[in-house]
């Protein structure tokens, strides 16, 4: 219990610490550059909605920065986020939640297949050193983990995409012609079009859990408990299973929650190659058109889903390692 | 990037099981001989070098001195001329991967170096003090390791504005040092009850000595590979950068000539040299830091080291 309490304090302060950031950014950064973004939209928007962007970023206003930041901690609790500038006069947290599913989607699954593929194949490859999974696999990881995300997208676009003239696309999240809903042609197209942009967050990914697994299992293998279990007489695969798998998962799974905010990142990048419409691709935009209430929320949204994916992580800690939970 | 992890992930078992020699005389000669003994880090400096070389004197690989200028017939097929063809601005897309060389390791080991030096301070200082400032610096360090770097550095870039180099070195420090703090704290944390500190610590030297003199000389490995593993995320996020259009677009480097092909499509256009050749050098240059990395990896941790079949006596 102390420890998930102890996560949830440190949930709590990391959030806050985004928050804060997020906060004194604009604030801080020299010739006030939403400033001049408020100047390019005079006149455009409404004297209100004028108003409360002026608000968000401290610009004429009397009121002393501890009440604006008091405020602005309110306003992000209460789902506030302004109005967006592009997608204009929705507010932000609606255009936000369009772009939601698709990176959960497309990240969350991508990111659980890497982990549980990666961590099946870094297990074997521990379990038989200088077996043909281990002498080949980690040079080969070693190398595809220092690959640019964007540029593997890049080179599946040219080869599956390009190359095969079209068979799998490279634009967007599904066919604008077919009608969006439950129904199979659709569910089709949104899987193809998910194929060349998983692909890539999975050829990147993936080794990393490898050789963090395949260096547990090493580790573990020279634990007393894995010789007395082959003394006892245990087969092999038992043993590779329930005992050193087991206890080397953990450090793995810890090490999954650590880099997700990696793969998230990464992530953008492939949807920026890909055009597909995520929270990534929409940051991106918003950088472009200078829509900074839009791409503020963006980065805070990030983090949050960041943050609750670790969570989860430790929830799942907790729950699969006894020593966690009577420390 | 994920990139970081993996790589570095795999020093993550090493500070416990690593039995570092104190003192530090010859050291450096050993890593240096171990270097040369492993065949991954032996390929990796090799290429590491090649890049250093062109980053130096970029004119020995080709004769073109300024390869921004637009100068030739634009979109050459790769031939005798032009080894790689030239793009749709009529620039020599060979001369600007060489000359390109330069700025894209400049950031790589600069941002890569200054992170390493922040992890170092905070890292090891957190160990040293213990008690509520290793509390409240290992919480910094944990914050800083879940927050989502690359959302953060384009945000604060989009406010600096598409900046110069400067700005883009500041960010990669700034988003960088974490990892590597949080494994030389616990480096240094299963040193700090060691004989040698002790009779230090008797003999009553300074805080300050003990930190650069006892306890830095015997995380060189790690503090290597800490290094190799910042500049490697300092290379793949800095073109990240470059690519989407936030850094200096009219610089010359391997990001921002990915950036300018993609915005003319270069690939539906069939300029393949130009995405592939600017991605295969980061790609090659990031392996050379991954692959020393991975070596030194093995060279601390002695479980990871591939079993030899014994061959008589080696």
């Amino acid at each position: 219990m102390r420890f998930l309490l102890r996560r949830l304090g440190f949930f709590v302060i990391t959030l806050w610490v985004a928050l804060t950031v997020n906060f004194f950014i604009p604030r801080l950064m020299p010739g006030n550059p939403a400033e001049a973004m408020m100047s390019r939209f005079k006149g455009r928007i409404n004297p209100e909605a004028m108003h409360a962007l002026e608000v968000a970023f401290g610009l004429n206003t009397q009121k002393p920065l501890l009440v604006q930041y008091v405020d602005y901690l309110g306003n992000m609790f209460t789902g506030h986020f302004g109005i967006s500038l592009t997608f204009f006069p929705q507010p932000v947290s609606k255009v936000v939640l369009q772009a939601l599913p698709w990176t959960v989607g497309l990240v969350g699954i991508t990111t659980v297949i890497a982990f549980l593929l990666g961590t099946l194949i870094g297990m074997v490859s521990g379990w038989r050193r200088n077996g043909v999974v281990d002498s080949v696999l980690p040079p080969v990881f070693v190398i595809t983990s220092a690959l640019p995300y964007f540029w593997v997208g890049l080179l599946l676009i040219l080869f599956f995409s390009l190359g095969t003239n079209g068979a799998l696309p490279n634009d967007g999240s599904y066919d604008p012609s077919l009608d969006p809903g439950f129904n199979l042609p659709f569910i089709a197209d949104v899987l193809k079009h998910a194929v060349l942009p998983a692909l890539s967050i999975l050829i990147i990914s993936i080794g990393g859990w490898i050789l963090t697994m395949r260096n547990n299992v090493v580790t573990t293998l020279a634990e007393d408990y894995i010789r007395m279990a082959r003394a006892k007489g245990i087969p092999g695969r038992k043993i590779m299973f329930g005992y050193a798998a087991r206890n080397a998962i953990l450090p793995n799974l810890s090490g999954f929650a650590m880099s997700l905010g990696f793969v998230v990142s990464g992530s953008i990048l492939v949807e920026f190659t890909f055009n597909y419409p995520g929270l990534g691709y929409m940051l991106l935009n918003a950088v472009d058109n200078q829509d900074y209430p839009l791409m503020q929320a963006l980065f805070v949204l990030i983090t949050v889903a960041v943050l609750i994916a670790i969570l989860i992580c430790d929830f799942f800690t907790a729950w699969l390692d006894p020593r966690v939970r009577t420390e | 990037m994920s990139a970081v992890t993996a790589t570095t992930a795999t020093a993550d078992t090493s500070p416990t099981t690593q039995a570092p020699v104190p003192g530090g005389g010859g050291r450096g000669t050993r890593v240096l001989k171990a270097i040369w003994g492993n065949k991954k880090a032996f390929v990796g400096t090799v290429m590491l070098a090649i890049f250093v070389l062109a980053a130096i004197v970029p004119q020995i690989f080709t004769h073109i001195s300024s390869p921004n200028t637009k100068q030739f017939e634009q979109m050459l097929p790769p031939g005798a001329g032009h080894l790689l063809g030239t793009n749709a601005f009529g620039q020599d897309i060979w001369a600007q991967l060489v000359w390109g060389t330069r700025q894209s390791l400049f950031v790589a080991v600069v941002a890569g170096a200054l992170a390493s030096v922040l992890s170092i301070i905070i890292g090891v200082s957190s160990a040293y003090l213990g008690g509520i400032g290793d509390g409240l610096l290992s919480l910094l360090t944990d914050v800083f390791l879940v927050i989502p770097a690359f959302p953060l550095i384009i945000v604060i870039a989009a406010y600096a504005g598409a900046g110069g180099l400067p700005v883009v070195i500041g960010v990669l420090v700034v988003t960088g040092w974490s990892y590597g703090a949080r494994q030389l704290r616990a480096q240094a944390l299963s040193l700090r009850n060691r004989e040698f500190l002790e009779s230090a610590r008797v003999r009553g030297e300074r805080s300050s000595y003990v930190i650069i003199f006892e306890i830095l000389p015997t995380m060189v490995s790690l503090i290597a590979a800490n290094f190799l593993g910042a500049a490697l995320y300092a290379l793949l996020t800095a073109a990240g950068l470059q690519f989407i259009g936030l850094g200096d677009s009219s610089s010359v480097s391997w990001g921002t000539m990915l950036h300018w092909a993609q915005s003319n499509e270069a690939l539906e256009t069939g300029q393949q040299q130009w995405v592939i050749a600017p991605g295969l050098c980061i790609a090659l240059l990031g392996a050379s830091f991954a692959l020393i990395n991975y070596a030194f990896d093995e060279i601390g941790n002695p479980a990871l080291r591939p079993v030899r079949r014994r061959k008589g006596r080696k």
